[in-house]
């Protein structure tokens, strides 16, 4: 067993309490950010302990529960989900055996039902709560305990009602932008125009007048922040502060950005089978002397942003004499909790971290740092809380954005069409810039106000993560079955943007080059791209996708003229989810894509919500054609200009093209994480289709007309 | 600071406040009506949508003072205690919401669009939700909950 989420919260009253009236409730660690884990774990207790799903209560959690570290990286049904289901299983045991002693019966001719426990064809019951003399289980989950056999199943696979969908449709939820507590106080920050430029004045007078106004002012170092009782006059009052700043003119560099990243300084690592490894990085040597064909290109992903549609926010209140407390929508309360009372030099202890829904993030979006802000305003005001809202504009411009990457692949075919050798080489900044507990207080340095404070933290560096599939180097490894695979991760210092982990990290890029080669290989050699793809998997739930989401197309049909085809394939982390998507798109005599279906075909192992999984998979699809069409963030010296929703489009509402999720359920099969799987095949599916429709071959993301005007000048198909 | 008379889901409220406060956080703030949400603050994303004389219309940016003697409704008026409006069960009998957050601003445009054409093809459709943006990639389940409604329409 090598449950992470198990082995740091062994005991099973940490994960299932029944409260006074016999209700369940779920101690999960990880967070619901919209994905729907609080629905999947209740179906997974409720299933164990025989309780409507419905009727289990899965709370938000704060730093007393389980610490299961980030809820990222498609993790959470395989760590909280198994655990959650261990505990739930254990727990099931356990009240049917003390129950048999109890009733004087054998386990055999027990039935567990919606609380009680009875004796089979009789009247004799007794419920959870009296099973356990109204005290705890006081024993550790046995993560080898048998769990229920998928052909007793009541409610996993089937559809099951999301938590929240009543709330969220009549305004009732509380998001933490909606809280408000005793007292509280509203702010905002005021920041520089560039994440170089640094505070150099403030104009005395203009301060005066804001302080007369009511405003209290939060200066340290650059960072700025106004307090005051009514959100709009704060709202105003930042504006009007920012006008009486003055800041030096350090300016970032924005020249040539693509070809930065393949000439700056940067640590190289090798990877194999997905890991790296601490050894010199083998040269491209010649392709092998059997090879009829080999095939070169780079391929280039700019910088995007997680663009949450709920700017970050955050609650803090300090008591005055040491004790803060902070309300977040963080991923990670946990480390959060670490990195904060390091750079604040205060003791865990003393820290309380709530987490409290947001807008979906999608990753490391501002949530954090805007934590960490409302700790600052909050210990220089103890005493009343502080509601800090980021505005849409500090949003935009400083959420941690995903690392622009270059990619640059080779491979090579045999007279037989078959794959011989491969190389990728990617290049990126960290997609691992989350607050974590480091030694040498990194976790401070990743927080944003950190570096603005008098006495700042030190820059973060980030070392290259040697973790499989971890940052940069996601699914760099091919999993198709290629006899020599060169693979290598260059983390490139001195880029000019802050960047941290959006859904997929460097597996969307990756895959974007690793299966837009394979489609320019099989068109190199008139193979059918399903087909070359099939002839060089091994695992057949791989092929099974493929296929399906092939079919899901009609790739074996006849096109309507213009409409052009494309698949793509992978498996996330290449241990996760197995996705291939399919998509028909034409182009408008304007180098406009419109994409008028897309097929998604997945199997994550055993379903659990069918309805939330397949929603996650068709978000996912969603937001990936969102990044592959129209995003980049726009910067020059001076700073981000990508500031709102008209500099920084994202797909409306009339561009949403028909998403098909066809789900491969494998019951009795492990969990395997789903929430980013689906994003990662969009690019290169889209790629495929635009060169099967147009014959251009998109190399450079978005896929704007003015890029693939380029592609049709400049590319060599 | 003036008082505004404002006419908010069946009551008139006397509020104190700047005049040039936008309409949402005096919903928001002042009446405890969060169920609109402050998303862009300029008319970009669709978060902050109300009724107004039965019209969808973005609260974020649009002072208070312009609202008076208007007819507002926010999507916490629209279910009549347990009773969801048939907008709202669309909605949930689709599954159309992720993190939920723009979903209110999603649930008053398609609201507002069916009060002032109860059978809109997909054009309109199309226009009515045109301010409204979604992250979590929730458009296929907001067109099924109006598919349900209205019945399928081609887009043109």
């Amino acid at each position: 067993m090598s449950n992470p989420s198990l082995i740091n919260s062994p005991a099973l009253d940490n994960w299932i309490k029944l409260d006074a009236d016999g209700t369940v409730h779920v101690c999960s660690g990880k967070v619901d950010i919209g994905q729907r884990i609080s629905t999947a774990l209740g179906v997974l207790v409720g299933e164990e302990l025989e309780i409507d799903p419905a009727r289990i209560v899965v709370d938000p959690p704060d730093t007393s529960y389980p610490d299961e570290g980030m809820t990222s990286g498609s993790n959470s049904m395989m760590h909280s989900g198994n655990a959650v289901r261990a505990a739930a299983a254990t727990a099931r045991r356990h009240l049917l055996t003390r129950a048999a002693a109890k009733l004087g019966s054998g386990v055999d001719a027990l039935v567990m039902d919606d609380g009680l426990i009875s004796i089979r064809d009789t009247n004799q019951s007794v419920t959870y709560r009296e099973v356990l003399d109204n005290a705890t289980f006081g024993i550790a989950v046995d993560p080898d305990v048998t769990l229920k056999s998928p052909a007793d199943y009541r409610w996993i696979g089937k559809d099951s009602k999301p938590r929240n969908l009543r709330d969220m449709v009549t305004g009732a939820m509380i998001y933490l932008h909606d809280m408000v507590l005793p007292e509280m106080r509203h702010a905002r920050c005021v920041r520089p125009p560039n994440r170089l430029a640094r505070l150099v004045s403030l104009s005395a007078e203009k301060v005066a007048r804001l302080e007369a106004e009511g405003i209290t002012l939060i200066r340290d170092g650059s960072f700025l922040a106004v307090v005051g009782d009514d959100e709009y006059l704060v709202i105003r009052a930042a504006e009007r502060l920012a006008r009486a700043a003055t800041w030096d003119g350090a300016t970032i560099n924005a020249a040539d950005l693509y070809g930065q990243l393949t000439s700056n300084p940067r640590e190289s690592r090798p990877v194999v089978d997905g890991t790296p490894q601490d050894a010199p990085v083998p040269p491209l040597h010649e392709p092998p002397a059997n090879a009829a064909l080999t095939h070169a290109a780079r391929y280039d992903k700019p910088y995007i942003m997680h663009g949450s549609i709920g700017p970050s926010v955050a609650a803090a209140k300090a008591d005055g004499v040491g004790g803060l407390e902070i309300w977040t929508h963080s991923q990670g309360i946990q480390p959060l909790k670490t990195s904060i009372s390091e750079a604040l030099g205060i003791t865990p202890d003393n820290l309380l971290i709530q987490h409290v829904p947001g807008a979906g993030c999608y990753g490391h979006n501002g949530a954090d740092d805007a934590a960490f802000d409302a700790a600052l305003i909050a210990l220089a005001l103890p005493g009343r809380p502080v509601l800090l809202k980021w505005t849409r504009d500090d949003e935009h411009a400083w959420e941690p954005y995903a690392s622009a990457m270059s990619m640059e692949l080779r491979a090579s075919l045999d007279t037989d069409g078959a794959v011989i050798d491969w190389s990728h080489e990617c290049y990126s900044d960290t997609h691992l810039g989350r607050p974590r507990p480091m030694l040498g207080g990194e976790g401070a340095s990743r927080l944003l106000a950190a570096l603005h404070l008098e006495n700042p933290a030190p820059p973060f560096r980030p070392n290259p993560s040697m973790s499989s599939h971890a940052g940069l180097h996601r699914n760099i490894d091919p999993y198709y079955t290629f006899p020599a695979v060169r693979a290598i991760k260059n983390l490139v210092r001195d880029l000019p943007l802050r960047t941290s982990a959006l859904r997929c990290l460097g597996g969307y890029a990756n895959i974007f080059a690793l299966e837009s080669m394979m489609d320019e290989l099989a068109r190199h050699t008139d193979a059918d791209p399903v087909a070359f793809r099939l002839r060089h998997l091994d695992d057949p739930r791989a092929r099974n996708v493929i296929e399906a989401a092939a079919d899901g197309i009609g790739w074996s049909k006849d096109r309507d003229d213009g409409v052009g085809r494309g698949i793509a394939f992978s498996r996330y982390c290449n241990c996760k989810t197995y996705t291939a998507i399919a998509i028909e798109l034409t182009v408008n005599d304007v180098a406009e894509i419109e994409i008028c279906k897309a097929v998604c075909a997945a199997d994550a192992g055993e379903v659990v919500d069918t309805a939330g999984l397949s929603m996650q998979l068709e978000g996912g699809v969603l937001q990936a054609i969102s990044w592959t069409l129209y995003e980049e963030v726009l910067f020059d010296q001076d700073g981000i200009n990508s500031r709102d929703w008209e500099t920084y489009p994202i797909l409306t509402f009339a561009q949403a093209p028909p998403v098909d999720v066809i789900i491969l359920d494998r019951p009795g099969a492990p969990h395997l994480g789903a929430g980013e799987a689906s994003s990662e095949p969009v690019a290169a599916a889209i790629a495929n289709a635009l060169f099967d429709a147009a014959g251009i071959r998109a190399r450079r993301l978005p896929m704007t007309p003015y890029n693939l005007r380029q592609a049709a000048m400049y590319g060599d198909g | 600071m003036m008082s505004i008379s404002l006419q908010v889901n069946g009551e008139t409220h006397a509020i104190d406040v700047d005049p040039a406060t936008p309409l949402l956080f005096v919903l928001r703030n002042y009446l405890g009506l969060t169920g609109a949400k402050l998303g862009c603050g300029l008319e970009q994303c669709g978060a902050c949508a109300v009724l107004v004389d039965g019209q969808s219309t973005l609260s974020c940016s649009r002072a208070v003072s312009e609202f008076q003697g208007k007819v507002i409704a926010t999507v916490e008026s629209l279910a009549h205690g347990d009773q969801m409006s048939r907008v709202q069960q669309a909605f949930v009998g689709a599954g159309a919401a992720q993190c939920g957050y723009c979903i209110p601003g999603f649930v008053v445009a398609v609201t507002g669009m069916l009060e002032s054409d109860p059978n809109p093809d997909a054009e309109a459709i199309q226009e009515a939700l045109s301010s409204h943006l979604c992250r979590c990639g929730s458009h296929g389940r907001i067109k099924a909950a109006i598919d349900s409604l209205v019945g399928p329409r081609d887009a043109s």
